[in-house]
């Protein structure tokens, strides 16, 4: 069984030697261990020239960047999920074995590797060089980490592991940009294959693991001193009493700065697409195609536009807690209340990254190797405050409570509030994990083994480019979704035409089908205009922001009315809390659905789920109405 | 071996149900330290635990303890591991040998 490195080099070599810079496009995939730093490595190369994409037939995340060099050559890099082993085990390693053995449907093999390890952590690190060194291959070992190595006392012969691994070696720094000449030149140069050394077995990792140490202690490899200050912050963070408080603390945080820290912002988006509105309305024409860019793009569009600054925020937040290594650590914390529940600490990661979207979470769920755990990660996901219901909650929350302060100048009522709707998402997906746990999904308790990497600062650059991604995936959903929902409604609130000239917005198509459903939403509180709003909200939540701005722009005479008033006098305070409670557990997004019945394999789950929470939305939305209806009469 | 003899009389005062010192990682004490013997594990998740770095033969520490004293932290190989007590206990200690 043992991996022979004396393969045939890989057909890649040859063209290249016969026509040096050819304007082919080379392919090379990163592949590296969880915490090897690749992703910032990957980011580091291509900068925004990438795109991500899902592998046919599962959900692992295929990252693809391009590398334009100077002499018209274009590199393809990959970024392979991190992997420990190739071993095909979890869909994750398939994935990575599967892409360097040339496996994966539809891509050609990868004309080199870039093999990324950790260079404070060699020694275990280099297991996956066995591996990967065997496929044949040409192969640049990146040794990342290079500035924690040295700051840490720690030392390695690159020269020295180079023979070692008959490989070439790079040592580097990926956060700081630092060493990175000869991975560009391995990228731009003629691709050699390894020089074949003995490889241990690969199956046998306590063989592969006296390799490792061989071959580091040849090269001279030096341990890094422990991380220090790792050690300090986690005697805090995981503190038995500091910890949890921590956490909480930075929740808060959290919150009362993504309601108010954003408000400038917001105000100031505000405000130019109001201006922008108010020019477009005085320097066209009168036409319907005035009225529809005016109050269906405007109106509808720009409502939702006004939220991105916040969800940015938001984002960074999340961005931070992840890239720092924070969110291992929640992990750890929550381990024990989510046995509880029957799930692990594992499942607490996607949970949290829920709170931006649930689409990149239940794609995250993919690192829990229980089925059932994962399928009970995916069910709950959706319960968690996704950004998506940021811009309706802010809205009614503003709309409906006034804003004073709860603690001193730390905790405002409106952030309050909005802590309160998260918990509430939270309780719900906990309880509701409980009962599947107990019931449909019920499985042996599973192991939970989470490496916890040392606390990094995360750096400008990967914050930046998440926050790139985020807001062009946000105006690209409100140029397309949105924007086609806001102009279909708009059309469907002016027809039938009575006499050529648009009826009254009751009765129009978008109105009867409002009138339709009142009857059913009429107990929650919400007249016929809500329900025109949760029927196109089923789309994506915050289309019902938009809705309400275009149904208010076709029924103010001059769109001076605002939103938030309008609400006012549509809504009592308590349809207003018993909307709030419906958002916060109603199923309203099609790329969840989707996503979820790719993940599971079919509608049976996505279903369910559907079901599940409509049913709850309604019935936490009529108790609402109900409670608060007797209690302000 | 000192600091280890230190530490299994430790590991005797706080729990005399276990004579002979740690037998698994489960029953090592915080800031105590240990050599792995063997992983009873599943094939699967011992493949895991070793890829993650307890090797038989490894030195492994306990470090922190999470709220409620359950996951632990373990340091091995350079870097830290959360285990739950279950998957600890499957962990075998070599015998630390007095002296």
């Amino acid at each position: 069984m043992a991996e022979c490195p004396a393969q045939p080099g890989a057909p890649a070599a040859s063209p290249t030697a016969r026509r040096p810079r050819v304007r082919r496009r080379r392919t090379v995939a990163i592949v590296g261990p969880p915490n090897s730093g690749k992703s910032t490595l990957f980011n580091r190369l291509t900068g925004v020239r990438q795109k991500v994409a899902n592998y046919p037939g599962v959900t692992v995340e295929q990252r693809v960047g391009r590398l334009r060099h100077a002499h018209d050559q274009e590199i393809d890099l990959i970024d392979l999920p991190g992997v420990y082993s190739l071993e095909p085990r979890s869909e994750d390693e398939q994935v990575a074995h599967d892409v360097l053995t040339g496996r994966m449907p539809g891509m050609r093999r990868p004309d080199a590797v870039i093999l990324i390890l950790d260079s404070t952590n060699l020694a275990r690190h280099l297991l996956l060089a066995a591996p990967v060194l065997g496929l044949g291959l040409p192969t640049l070992v990146v040794l990342n980490m290079a500035d924690a190595l040295s700051d840490r006392g720690g030392d390695v012969d690159t020269a020295a592991l180079a023979r070692q691994l008959g490989a070439p070696v790079a040592l580097v720094s990926a956060a700081k940009g630092e060493g990175l000449e000869p991975v560009l030149e391995f990228l731009t140069g003629e691709f050699g294959v390894p020089r074949p050394v003995e490889l241990p077995v690969i199956q046998d990792v306590p063989k592969c693991r006296e390799w490792a140490v061989r071959v580091g202690a040849r090269a001279g490899y030096r341990a890094p001193a422990p991380p220090v200050w790792t050690h300090r912050l986690d005697a805090v963070f995981l503190h038995p009493v500091a910890g949890p408080l921590v956490f909480a603390a930075v929740v808060v945080a959290v919150f009362q700065t993504i309601f108010s820290g954003a408000r400038p912002l917001m105000e100031g988006v505000e405000f130019l697409v109001n201006r922008s509105g108010a020019w477009v309305a005085a320097t066209l024409p009168e036409s319907a195609w005035r009225d529809l860019l005016v109050e269906g793009v405007w109106g509808g569009v720009g409502s939702v536009v006004v939220f991105l600054p916040q969800i940015l925020l938001l984002f960074l937040f999340i961005g931070i807690l992840e890239d720092s290594g924070y969110l291992a650590r929640a992990a750890v914390i929550a381990d024990r209340t989510m046995a509880r529940v029957g799930l692990q600490g594992k499942s607490f990661i996607p949970l949290l990254s829920a709170y931006a979207c649930a689409v990149p979470a239940i794609m995250a769920t993919r690192t829990i190797e229980n089925k059932r755990d994962r399928i009970a990660t995916i069910l709950i996901a959706p319960f968690m405050t996704c950004s998506a219901r940021l811009p309706v909650y802010t809205l009614i929350i503003a709309a409906f409570i006034p804003e004073q302060p709860l603690v001193g100048n730390l905790l405002g009522t409106r952030a309050a509030a909005m802590l309160g709707l998260y918990v509430l998402g939270f309780a719900a997906a906990v309880a509701t994990a409980r009962l599947l746990k107990s019931s449909i999904l019920k499985s042996e308790r599973t192991p939970f083994l989470l490496e916890l990497p040392p606390y990094r600062w995360p750096t400008v650059r990967s914050l930046g480019l998440r926050l790139y991604d985020r807001a062009r995936l946000f105006l690209r959903r409100a140029g397309t979704v949105i924007l086609a929902a806001a102009v279909l409604l708009w059309v469907l609130a002016h027809l039938p035409l009575i006499d050529g000239a648009p009826p009254p917005l009751e009765a129009s198509v978008a109105g009867t089908i409002g009138r339709l459903i009142e009857p059913v939403i009429e107990p929650l509180g919400f007249n016929w205009k809500i329900g025109i709003g949760l029927v196109t909200s089923l789309a994506a939540r915050e289309v019902i922001v938009g809705t309400l701005g275009t149904i208010y722009g076709i029924e103010g005479d001059e769109n001076s009315i605002g939103l938030r008033e309008a609400l006012q006098q549509d809504l009592t305070p308590a349809g207003a809390v018993a909307l709030l409670i419906f958002f916060a557990f109603a199923m309203q997004c099609i790329s969840t659905l989707a996503v979820v019945r790719r993940e599971t394999g079919g509608w049976r789950w996505p279903l369910l789920q559907f079901a599940y929470m409509g049913a709850l939305a309604y019935a936490g939305a009529f108790l609402a109405h109900r409670l608060v209806s007797a209690w302000t009469a | 071996m000192l600091l280890q003899l230190i530490f299994t009389k430790q590991a005797e005062a706080a729990s005399p149900a276990a004579p002979a010192g740690a037998r698994t990682l489960a029953e090592l004490d915080e800031g105590g330290q240990a050599v792995i013997e063997a992983i009873e594990a599943p094939p699967d998740i011992a493949r895991r635990l070793m890829e993650l770095g307890f090797v038989p033969g490894s030195t492994v520490t306990a470090a922190r303890r999470a709220p409620g004293g359950d996951p632990r932290v373990f340091r091995v190989d350079g870097s830290e591991v959360a285990l739950r007590r279950e998957t600890a206990a499957q962990i075998r200690l070599r015998p630390s040998r007095p002296g």
